[in-house]
């Protein structure tokens, strides 16, 4: 047989099915049973716990935040430390637009937040993704102060240091009323923005554009070699990612009805990169798990040490770089491979 | 089928001071077997860094099937039909075999920027890399790790993903380096397999896969064309020996230990 007539004929296509690995690849896409599980406990926590239902808002919009970071530095390995410049982006668009009620509809709004966000990515992408490693990182940073100092000087649009509070938003689909003293619609509202964004960078990730980010992950020499448009891959990829972290800026100034400079800062950029690093990163849930996670830790450990519950956060970290390099969803996968192997074993 | 598939004229680069390939006239016709030796610092593996636009040559023109590609980009040049593998493995280390091939057969088949269709219903594709795993008899590890294969394996997944790309000019740099002898027959199986009308320039050391594979051979000395011929005339040439058994560069007198 050939080279030339291994092309996808109907001969091949019926080997491959009967392989394992082709199988896998044919199946990987597919929904599993266990995928059900967060939205399960996302709407348990509504009816469960009615009064944390702010602390699940900021769960939320970590999480979507977390995933937005997921598909540029987990899937393309983009690794930047100023993703919050876009979440900024995103919190500033709709606060603006509210504060001055120009625009107060929240799915709108939202949209206009990720475009401002993907423009922004975009515009910062097509220079600075000409870099790499260190360099880019940097880059990130910079990018995100020179935003952070624009809004701090131009305070009387932004608020400056004290940001714009009490924003007025509109009823969602001009029913739902966003009420400050109860979190009910915020949640399901956050809740159903994050189920969308969700399926979103689910599809995406498993798409073949998905599969070549990871390419370009694992080795960019050779993505080149066969022929990939990199450069235009990576500024794609990050300019949704962008987008989608303008959303979770957007959601996060709906929610608590402000914005102000900790939008845009290095503490949210770094808050946002350990979340992923803990919940495991380039494997989707690794951002929910990270989120969960970190918010939980810091809501009881401030409880019990208001002054040094970061230490305790300190601590889980260096575990989990020193045993658990790719977080306790990866951590996770090992364990239950081992018990599958010992379990065929025995 | 006849005729010049690649070409470069007075093809030249220099890093600083050193002029790693000095005005290399080079033709490689379709259908070619084509060999490119010389010892070690020759310039060997710039002037394929060269031909697939890895390094922009500081003069001189490189032409495929008769079409300035001098200023094209890497990944252009491998849509026109460039192949190549690696003097040293550059795979997808963390994903499976069959995930590597695939993803050299969506690339080549432009559908690898395509966003919201999963990968996984593009069966063609998969049937594809399968299919060249099988020819390959890589198929019983397609699910296994890059990382997780012996050498020798993780060279012929390189060519696979070469041949995936269904060139018309396939540039291999020492194929079977650092594959024990024991296995290299596989390789150098597969190379001689290849459909006849890719025309194959190789880089190899082993001057029996050298005589064994190829219809041409020039030697590189120094960053320049030392000779051309086929591998009779070459094996002939006494003045390859001498390079090659490291006495003399291209210039030295012969005369002197004659």
């Amino acid at each position: 047989m050939s080279v030339a007539a291994s092309s996808g004929d109907a001969a091949s296509v019926a080997a491959a099915s009967e392989n394992s690995a082709a199988l896998m690849l044919m199946r990987r896409h597919r929904f599993r049973w266990w995928e059900a599980l967060p939205w399960i406990a996302g709407i348990a926590l509504y009816l469960a716990f009615p009064d944390y239902l702010g602390f699940g808002c900021d769960l939320l919009v970590t999480i979507l935040f977390a995933l937005s970071l997921d598909l540029a530095l987990g899937y393309a390995g983009i690794i930047t430390l100023g993703h919050a410049a876009f979440f900024g982006a995103g919190a500033y668009t709709v606060g603006m637009l509210a504060s001055y009620n120009l625009w107060t509809e929240p799915i709108t709004s939202l949209l206009m937040a990720a475009a401002v966000a993907a423009a922004i990515g975009f515009l910062s992408g097509l220079v600075l993704l000409r870099t790499t490693g260190l360099t880019f990182l940097m880059l990130t940073i910079c990018t995100m102060a020179l935003l952070e100092q624009a809004a701090n000087m131009a305070y009387p649009y932004t608020g400056g240091f004290d940001g714009l509070p009490s924003l007025p938003i509109a009823p969602v689909f001009g029913i739902f009323e966003f009420n400050p003293l109860y979190a009910n619609t915020q949640y399901l509202f956050a809740l159903g923005v994050l189920f969308v964004c969700f399926v979103f960078v689910r599809i995406l990730v498993y798409s073949p554009f998905g599969q070549s980010l990871t390419g370009i992950r694992e080795n960019v020499l050779r993505m080149h070699a066969i022929g990939s448009p990199v450069r235009r891959r990576l500024i794609v990829c990050y300019s949704i990612s962008a987008a989608l972290a303008g959303i979770a800026g957007g959601l996060w100034a709906q929610t608590t009805a402000y914005v102000n400079l900790s939008a845009l800062g290095l503490d949210r950029a770094a808050t946002v990169l350990i979340v992923l690093i803990l919940g495991g990163y380039g494997r989707l849930y690794g951002a929910f798990v990270g989120a969960v996670v970190y918010l939980a830790l810091e809501h009881f450990l401030a409880q019990i040490y208001p002054t040094a519950w970061q230490l305790g956060l300190g601590l889980l970290l260096v575990l989990i770089a020193l045993f658990a390099r790719n977080g306790i969803l990866g951590l996770g996968e090992t364990l239950w491979r081992r018990y599958v192997a010992r379990r065929g074993a025995s | 089928m006849t005729g010049i598939r690649l070409e470069t004229q007075d093809l030249c680069r220099s890093f600083g001071a050193l002029a790693a390939v000095q005005g290399i006239d080079f033709k490689l016709a379709a259908g070619a077997r084509h060999a490119l030796i010389g010892p070690n610092g020759a310039g060997k593996t710039t002037f394929i860094n060269l031909l697939t636009g890895v390094l922009k040559p500081t003069r001189g023109r490189v032409l495929l099937g008769g079409r300035d590609i001098t200023s094209a980009a890497q990944a252009e040049r491998v849509k026109f039909g460039i192949a190549r593998t690696f003097q040293i493995n550059r795979l997808f280390r963390g994903l499976s075999v069959l995930e590597n091939v695939c993803m050299a057969v969506a690339e080549r088949a432009g559908m690898a920027g395509s966003m919201f269709y999963p990968a996984g219903r593009r069966t063609d594709v998969i049937g594809e890399a399968m299919g060249l795993l099988q020819m390959l008899k890589l198929a019983d590890t397609a699910r296994h790790r890059v990382s997780e294969l012996p050498y020798g394996r993780q060279r012929l997944i390189e060519l696979a993903i070469a041949i995936a790309l269904k060139p018309e000019v396939l540039l291999l740099d020492e194929p079977a380096a650092g594959v024990p002898s024991a296995e290299s027959h596989i390789i150098l199986d597969a190379i001689e397999r290849l459909p006849e009308h890719i025309a194959v320039l190789i880089i190899e050391h082993d001057m029996d896969v050298v005589f064994r594979f190829a219809k041409r051979v020039t030697v590189m000395v120094s960053g320049a064309v030392f000779v051309e011929g086929t591998p009779r005339e070459i094996e002939a040439d006494p003045q390859v020996r001498e390079v090659y058994l490291g006495q003399a560069g291209p210039a030295a007198p012969r005369a002197a230990h004659g």
